[in-house]
């Protein structure tokens, strides 16, 4: 019980409280503890990635496995995922190498912005649907986001001046509101853990 | 027009088309440009971490301590690669308690190393940047920065749920949504925007740099 419960919540008792202390301690022992840990979080952090990789072929190999038409795609980026890591890992020049560097172009780059320029469609087919000024607030959302819209394009530089008082004022008003409120919640969802009141991340068993 | 002749645009424009194709609906292409995008993004993150953090920060100074002899820089750097090595204990159902050691590292070490940071930035800094130091009537700036003050009180009324919102709470809490709605509709259209200006940047893509119609 002790190696699988309490000691979990013990290290992260100890070591969250030793983080918090050594924020207010401008010592070298204090921020070589800090490098110390901070290079430990990313050497275990590192196996983390192999554990999502294996999740990552579970899944593939399974479809893959019923031979259903979907298992060409399956297949597809099970390769890709090979191909690149094997480029990036045992390539000539490794990352920084002539041939990763173009397949990160020519693949990720543009797949990437396209895949989130594709939403700019979903984004604005919905607000069509969605946008009905259906009481004074939702009006005042409405007008809001044509305003900031138009504003950000050249014909709409008469709306400049609007434009940046929205963003300063009202916006940065009620962004502030939120950002406190994600702070307190930060602060506490950390202590809960710290103190051991918040143990959801140990999972289920004993 | 004067086409590319870089098989390295023509793949990037091969694959910038066949993610619009999804627009006209769900088809073969798509979903094989889709896991194109998954297995390559994987693998690139694979090989960043490879070189990034396995090689510098696990490989090298496992392999100089041992051939040192230098056991304590041996012990500092093996450690926390036994406690990665803990994750793996996740397929082993019986010993899965194990993969706990390495959360509560990454637990302890965030949620501590937030919490200071936190204080600072989300609290103190938004509170000194909304507090009123002079009041100057005749100023414009400071009916704008009282303004500013009310609302983020009000915002903040809004979002707190341990008062029953009527009287003068419901009343401020209301005026907090209409700053609430006008943030978020800022929010939408900067959104909108982003993803437009990506939208442009794929078009001149297209049409600059493969079909090289745009000079």
């Amino acid at each position: 019980m002790f190696l699988k419960r309490t000691l979990p919540l013990l290290i992260v008792f100890l070591l969250g409280l030793a983080m918090i202390i050594q924020f207010y301690i401008p010592h070298p022992v204090s921020q070589n503890f800090y490098d110390s840990m901070a290079e430990w979080v990313r050497i275990s952090g590192a196996f983390a990635l192999i554990l999502g990789l294996s999740s990552f072929f579970y899944v593939h190999t399974r479809k893959l496995a019923r031979k259903n038409k979907d298992s060409f795609y399956s297949g597809v980026a099970i390769l890709c995922l090979i191909g690149m890591a094997g480029i990036g890992i045992f390539g000539r020049g490794g990352i920084n190498g002539w041939l990763f560097s173009n397949l990160y172009r020519s693949i990720i780059v543009p797949l990437d912005a396209t895949m989130f320029s594709l939403l700019s469609f979903y984004i604005a087919s919905a607000a069509f649907k969605a946008f009905k000024a259906r009481n004074a607030m939702a009006f005042a959302l409405l007008v809001t986001a044509i305003i900031v819209m138009l504003g950000r394009v050249s014909f709409g530089s008469f709306l400049d001046g609007i434009v940046e008082w929205i963003l300063v004022y009202p916006n940065t008003a009620a962004q502030r509101g939120i950002i406190l409120g994600i702070g307190l919640g930060m602060i506490a969802t950390s202590l809960k853990i710290i103190l051991g009141i918040e143990r959801s991340y140990l999972g289920g068993g004993d | 027009m004067q086409l590319s002749t870089s098989i390295w645009v023509w793949i990037a424009a091969f694959l910038t088309l066949t993610i619009y194709s999804f627009l006209y609906k769900d088809n073969p292409l798509y979903r094989f440009a889709e896991h194109v995008f998954v297995g390559a993004s994987v693998g690139w993150s694979i090989a960043i971490v490879w070189h990034m953090t396995a090689i510098p920060y696990i490989g090298i100074p496992l392999r100089d301590a041992f051939v040192q002899r230098n056991w304590p820089g041996l012990i500092y750097v093996a450690i926390p690669t036994l406690l990665g090595c803990l994750y793996f204990f996740r397929f082993f159902p019986k010993q899965s308690w194990l993969a706990r050691w390495p959360i509560a590292l990454m637990m302890g070490y965030y949620c501590g190393i937030s919490i200071s940071p936190s204080i600072e930035t989300n609290i103190f800094t938004q509170v000194q940047g909304t507090i009123l130091t002079g009041f100057n009537p005749t100023s414009l700036s400071s009916w704008w920065a009282l303004l500013l003050l009310i609302g983020v009180v009000s915002t903040l009324f809004y979002f707190f749920f341990s008062l029953k919102h009527e009287g003068i709470v419901g009343k401020t809490s209301r005026l907090g949504i209409w700053f609430v709605m006008i943030a978020f509709g800022a929010s939408f259209g900067y959104t909108v925007m982003a993803r437009v200006s990506l939208l442009i940047g794929r078009i001149q893509f297209l049409l600059h740099d493969w079909l090289g119609i745009l000079k």
